[in-house]
């Protein structure tokens, strides 16, 4: 039985990282949060329709899990995947102009911000019903050992999904099939408005994988050093050792649970907590104690955030709407015999 | 011509399928070491080894889930699900990712997927054991859906199925397995989309949905000997339907039945006959009919049971009383 082990400290310092890798990672959780920041006034402003999921108070977590993977590898989402997207590499400009529903959106306005898509970048896809990444990214992870070549699969999900049936079946699986399958739990503390510790037996969500002999580990999601040494750790292992790993991290999201949440059900207090912990300001500070980088170093990446940003949105504003009479487009392949009714 | 039986057919459209093409691998309950559960998969662990054949735990949703992920990596996985009445713990997969993915997703990714099952009562497994589902299936754009009858079809079909690059549901029948039938040497490939005429006839069309084409054939031999000719449309393929075929036939008799095990309100009878007023109204002698299961939830008893599916004396009744006899 491989041991679960819990590490919630954040070392002071030493990362096999490079002052551009740093940056980059900087960069990076700036333009999630912008990103987001942005996004909500364009749902208010009605330019985004539907659900809208955001990913701010989350980007440590999210910036520090992918940093661990090789362009290669594959990810599996859920329906809070605007930064998972954006830190996977896809263009901000396509990111912004599928929540737009353009025709140059990463899912051609089919999807929307629940289900982005890139084949290039190997995001294999925001799922909106819980828990459905984790069984699919199962799959895709059989596939690459099934073939013998080296890439692996990270499943990112909320701490909701690990009460899900599935959750337990694709595990077991994984760990029955020895799957290079990376599961990354994001721990935000809420199922929807449920805490969760009023959800789930076992809170501390990464105790949940010793019934299937997968190694664990839980991590400060807000600290992106800290994610990063432990996702790298557990892909290294998952990739050379053929085995699923998984991460539990803290973190917090500091919106509700998408745009149309209230957000009644926790107290202001328990938020503020949070928000001196945030992930953004702690990295900074790291970063200018270290003398990594001089406040003018970081100040010119957030004005160069915010022209992605801008830019984003501009293109997606300026983006042309699908068609309407390509509206049975891609039920199936191109040159299935099937009419727009059976 | 080799004549086996259907089980025998389906056996070797995977063995041939898996010896072309090494991306097919087959998933399911039991399909290794137990040689399937109805022996639909037996010796082909022998052959193609556990990379290949793989016994799964019994988690349905998950079974057809590493399916859907698999095939999107470019795999060709025959997933099997013991019967459809479990298919009902993996619809989540089946309707929110096989049959939407694609779409979903802007038509960027790609499902060679096939999920095989059989459905059908009669066999005293009462509620849970029994069921007929092929309307739930059909209702699915995104899903190719066929129920073969007979074992060339059953072949021919599946070889289309693992060769498509569509999510195929493929429905087989627990009454079907020991039927036999020729099956030729080097079968072409059967696509979706089409009916087969099994009689030719002029005063009904009867159109059977998976073993009710069986009872159809039946009832029209002894049809005939009371001087009424029926054609009988084996339906085959759900999604898409062949129309054509049902089109031309229903304005050659000018009368329609269509029987299927399932419940019939919204059922696959439902939509055929809507289809039909809509399309060949002008066409019809007399109102289309439906038979179809009751619906109740299946009884055990076997009297019961009997009474709660299609038999071949309620399709000759039926047929007898719509023309006028």
């Amino acid at each position: 039985m491989a041991k679960s082990q819990a590490v919630i400290e954040s070392p002071p310092y030493g990362y096999d990282l490079s002052p551009e890798q740093l940056h980059d990672m900087y960069r990076k959780m700036v333009l999630i949060r912008r990103f987001e920041e942005v996004t909500a006034e364009m749902y208010t402003r009605a330019y985004i329709g539907g659900f809208c999921h955001l990913n701010i108070g989350e980007e440590a977590t999210i910036v520090g899990a992918i940093s661990a993977l090789q362009p290669t590898d594959y990810l599996f989402s859920n329906y809070r995947e605007h930064g998972h997207a954006i830190a996977k590499g896809c263009d901000p400009r396509e990111v912004m102009a599928e929540l737009f529903g353009k025709e140059t959106g990463l899912s051609k306005g089919r999807g929307g911000s629940m289900h982005l898509y890139s084949a290039e970048k190997r995001l294999m896809g925001g799922y909106a019903i819980v828990g459905d990444a984790i069984t699919l990214a199962v799959g895709a992870a059989f596939a690459i050992k099934y073939r013998g070549t080296d890439e692996v699969v990270m499943a990112m999900f909320g701490d909701g999904a690990t009460n899900i049936g599935a959750f337990h079946e694709a595990l077991n699986m994984a760990a029955l099939w020895n799957t290079p399958a990376i599961f990354v739990c994001v721990n935000n503390q809420y199922g929807m408005g449920t805490k969760v510790e009023r959800a789930s037996a076992i809170p501390e969500i990464y105790k949940k994988t010793c019934a299937y002999g997968i190694e664990s580990i839980r991590v400060d999601g807000m600290n992106v050093l800290e994610m990063y040494k432990a996702t790298k750790e557990m892909v290294d292992k998952t990739r050379k050792e053929q085995r699923p790993t998984f991460i539990e991290a803290v973190c917090y999201r500091y919106r509700g649970h998408s745009m149309s949440d209230p957000d009644r059900y926790r107290a202001r207090e328990e938020k503020q907590e949070w928000m001196k912990k945030d992930a953004i300001a702690r990295f900074e500070q790291f970063l200018l104690d270290n003398k990594v980088s001089s406040q003018g170093e970081l100040d010119s990446i957030k004005a160069e955030v915010e022209n992605i940003v801008q830019d984003a949105v501009e293109y997606a504003k300026n983006s042309p709407e699908p068609k309407v009479e390509e509206l049975y487009r891609d039920v199936y392949v191109p040159g299935t015999r099937v009419g727009r009714r059976a | 011509m080799a004549v086996m039986t259907y089980r025998e057919a389906l056996n070797q459209a995977l063995r041939e399928e898996m010896e072309r093409d090494p991306n097919v691998f087959i998933m399911g309950e039991d399909v290794g070491v137990f040689g399937g559960s109805f022996r639909v998969t037996e010796g082909l662990l022998d052959i193609f080894g556990e990379k290949r054949v793989i016994d799964t735990p019994i988690a349905e949703e998950s079974i057809v889930g590493v399916g859907v992920g698999a095939a999107m990596l470019g795999l060709r996985p025959v997933v099997e699900i013991m019967t459809v009445n479990f298919a009902l713990k993996a619809m989540d997969m089946i309707v929110n990712s096989a049959a939407h993915i694609r779409y979903m997703f802007g038509g960027q990714a790609t499902l060679p997927l096939v999920i095989r099952m059989p459905g059908g009562g009669g066999h005293q497994l009462s509620a849970q054991h029994s069921h007929s589902f092929e309307a739930m299936f059909a209702h699915i754009p995104g899903l190719i859906v066929v129920a073969p009858s007979t074992p060339a079809d059953a072949k021919a079909l599946l070889i289309s199925a693992i060769r498509d690059d569509n999510p195929w549901v493929f429905i087989e029948n627990e009454g079907l397995y020991n039927i036999r039938g020729a099956v030729p040497e080097n079968l072409p490939p059967l696509s979706y989309g089409s009916a087969a005429v099994r009689k030719e006839g002029t005063d009904l069309t009867l159109i059977g949905v998976s073993r009710m084409s069986i009872l159809s054939q039946e009832a029209a031999d002894r049809l005939e000997k009371q001087g009424i000719s029926c054609e009988v449309i084996d339906l085959r393929s759900l999604r898409p339907v062949d129309w054509q075929t049902i089109f031309d036939s229903v304005k050659k008799t000018g009368r329609l039945m269509v029987v299927e095990e399932g419940w019939g309100s919204y059922g696959v009878g439902a939509e055929i006959v809507a289809r039909i007023q809509e399309e060949v109204f002008d066409y019809l002698d007399a109102p289309a009919k439906r038979i179809t299961g009751a619906e109740v939830p299946m009884p055990y008893n076997k009297y019961l049971e009997r009474a709660a599916l299609p038999s071949v004396e309620q399709i000759i009744e039926e047929a007898s009383s719509l023309l006028g006899g």
